[in-house]
């Protein structure tokens, strides 16, 4: 899902970074937001919603609009299209407001 | 209580110009910018701009952002630059709160503001709107132009402004299919030259066509799309599918100012703006003194006039706080006619009318 | 229709272009620029002052034909990328075409490709010549390619297809 080749840019990734979604080892790059980096991975799931646990993925990527809220480190409620990817991070999808552990 | 003598909200195309303007008058300015990378949308934009070279015309957006950035650093500790900074808050005397690093909580007192907050996303109600895999076009465009993420592989847009029909374009530069750009509305809104850049790649434009349903259970998997009358109703029987696993909605903007509003600025309705506006002088004062607004937070235009509002706002905020160059009205003229010129033409007369509603009363007195 | 497609008319595209008798004698722009938009480096970008823009930065480019000596220079400044040069001074039978294409694999000269119309339908076959992507294109490059005279008027793009080759 990366793009490699560009007419006009020229992708300059960081360093690889090692994260986990739900547990399973995934792998993104310095730089890029936890989103980006699950999008790239194929992961467009990121949460479920309060009531009727319907499907979420993120919607602006500009932290506006809370749709790719998940739990980060423990943390709930974190906007992961703004959030920058560090190594060893353990992301979890929320349901719904999340739980603080 | 840090004090700044000018404080600067946002960072993008509006907000660096009046960071670099004030800067240039002998004021010095702190910009808070929520993001952790400075530019606003600047730093995806991979097209051309239009304007005059005045306003960087045929450069990139993203390379106008590296441009301003640079000119920002050449005036040193004059012009800080604060990242991962949202400001939360905004009361009397100035006062704006800030989130920093969403930790640290402080206080900034200015003797001078200028919102340069920018703009959201407008949304779209259909059924199983709320699927991953529809996005905002700017969205996807975040995500292929700045992280070099394909979005997906078949992508329906709907929207056929501006933004609509050169992220399409973008989409296909990044090697991805586009089915069709679809619009409510019966004629295109984009700029035609856009417009015929896709045409002439085999993409169909549909206008008066909008979503009737989004299909799939995780993940979008399909797109119902039906024509609309000259009243904007569905025509039953004339639904078609569209596979796609992207689709983008690209259905306009709204100013992002609720800072001003709690700060007291006097809002009006606009929509010829896109939404709720502070009333502001020609000189893009609201109706509190030294308090000033500039780019898509006054209302939605082109980052051109973005970058000429905030030109005029910085001059005329750093002129509050007593920094009145020689040239002054020479070059506070010479903003206010590079507005008028983007304004002046046939697509510029939705600002034109909005611009005369939200000027507050006296607004056309000099300062 | 244009305002619901972006795809322009055959009028109004005729009425864009120079005369037959201008275009046989070398090279020259086609400006297609339609509709009054605040926008004007093609005006900036012209070294012989051969597209005038005037006061109004939303008039429409009026290119003069005689002044016009088609060196292409406005082709990869255009950020509506709306402009080409026609030069139909090489053969009787063929128009030679510079167009921007900001797509990526470019091709390479001599390379045959699908040339396209202004709705994006396959039009003929079309000879790559030469690909133009100095700096100072700004990642706009431009492409050379020989095409059919009947086609002046209706060429407008062109799809590397490996399949399309021979």
């Amino acid at each position: 899902m990366r793009i490699t080749e560009h007419p006009i840019l020229r992708f300059d990734r960081g360093k690889e970074l090692s994260f986990t979604f739900n547990g399973q080892p995934m792998k993104g790059y310095e730089g890029e937001t936890i989103a980006a980096a699950l999008h790239a991975a194929g992961v467009k799931v990121l949460a479920k919603s309060e009531k009727l646990h319907r499907p979420r993925g993120f919607f602006c990527a500009i932290g506006n609009c809370a749709s790719c809220q998940m739990t980060v480190d423990g943390e709930p409620n974190v906007r992961t299209c703004i959030t920058l990817l560090r190594e060893g991070m353990k992301v979890e999808s929320q349901e719904g407001k999340g739980r603080l552990q | 209580m840090r004090e700044v003598e000018l404080l600067i909200i946002g960072s993008g195309p509006a907000g660096l110009c009046a960071a670099l303007s004030a800067a240039e008058s002998g004021a010095r300015a702190l910009i808070l910018e929520r993001s952790f990378r400075p530019g606003g949308q600047l730093v995806k934009q991979t097209h051309m701009f239009f304007g005059s070279e005045r306003q960087y015309a045929s450069h990139r957006g993203v390379d106008i952002a590296e441009l301003l950035l640079k000119k920002l650093a050449e005036y040193g500790e004059r012009i800080e630059l604060m990242l991962n900074a949202t400001a939360v808050g905004f009361y009397e005397d100035n006062v704006v709160t800030v989130l920093k690093d969403e930790k640290e909580y402080f206080k900034i007192r200015a003797k001078s503001v200028v919102c340069a907050t920018g703009a959201f996303e407008k949304s779209l109600a259909f059924p199983n709107n709320d699927l991953p895999g529809i996005y905002g076009a700017g969205a996807v465009q975040t995500l292929m132009n700045v992280y070099g993420v394909r979005p997906g592989n078949r992508v329906l847009m709907v929207g056929a402004g501006n933004i609509g029909v050169i992220v399409s374009y973008q989409l296909l530069q990044a090697g991805i299919e586009v089915a069709a750009v679809l619009d409510a509305a019966p004629r295109i809104g984009a700029y035609l030259v856009h417009a015929s850049k896709l045409a002439r790649m085999g993409v169909p434009i549909l206008t008066s066509h909008t979503v009737k349903e989004a299909v799939g259970t995780d993940c979008l998997e399909a797109a119902v799309v039906w024509a609309l009358d000259e009243k904007f109703k569905p025509i039953p029987g004339t639904e078609r599918r569209f596979d796609v696993d992207v689709m983008c909605v690209s259905v306009g903007l709204s100013p992002l100012n609720e800072l001003l509003a709690m700060r007291g600025a006097e809002m009006k309705y606009v929509p010829q703006l896109s939404g709720l506006v502070p009333l502001r002088s020609e000189n893009c004062e609201t109706g509190i003194p030294g308090v000033f607004v500039a780019g898509d937070a006054s209302g939605i235009e082109e980052a051109s006039s973005a970058m000429a509002e905030g030109w005029l706002a910085g001059l005329c905020a750093a002129a509050k706080l007593g920094y009145v160059p020689a040239d002054f009205e020479a070059r506070r003229r010479e903003y206010l006619s590079q507005l008028e010129n983007l304004r002046s033409g046939p697509v510029g007369e939705r600002i034109r009318a909005g611009m005369k509603l939200s000027l507050l009363e006296g607004g056309m007195r000099d300062v | 229709m244009f305002e619901k497609t972006g795809v322009a008319a055959p009028e109004m595209v005729l009425e864009k272009f120079p005369s037959v008798e201008r275009i046989n004698r070398g090279p020259v722009a086609v400006v297609e620029c339609y509709q009054k938009i605040p926008c004007n480096p093609c005006q900036t970008a012209c070294p012989l002052g051969a597209i005038e823009i005037g006061d109004d930065i939303n008039n429409i480019p009026q290119r003069d034909e005689e002044l016009c000596g088609g060196c292409g220079l406005c082709v990869s400044k255009c950020p509506g990328l709306a402009i080409m040069i026609v030069d139909g001074s090489k053969s009787p039978d063929s128009v030679e075409f510079r167009i921007p294409y900001e797509f990526l694999p470019l091709p390479a000269a001599g390379e045959t490709v699908l040339g396209l119309d202004r709705a994006g339908r396959p039009l003929c076959r079309a000879k790559v010549l030469k690909v133009l992507n100095p700096p100072s294109f700004d990642r706009t490059p431009v492409v050379t390619l020989e095409v059919e005279r009947k086609y002046l008027y209706t060429f407008r793009n062109f799809r590397r297809e490996a399949e399309e080759h021979g």
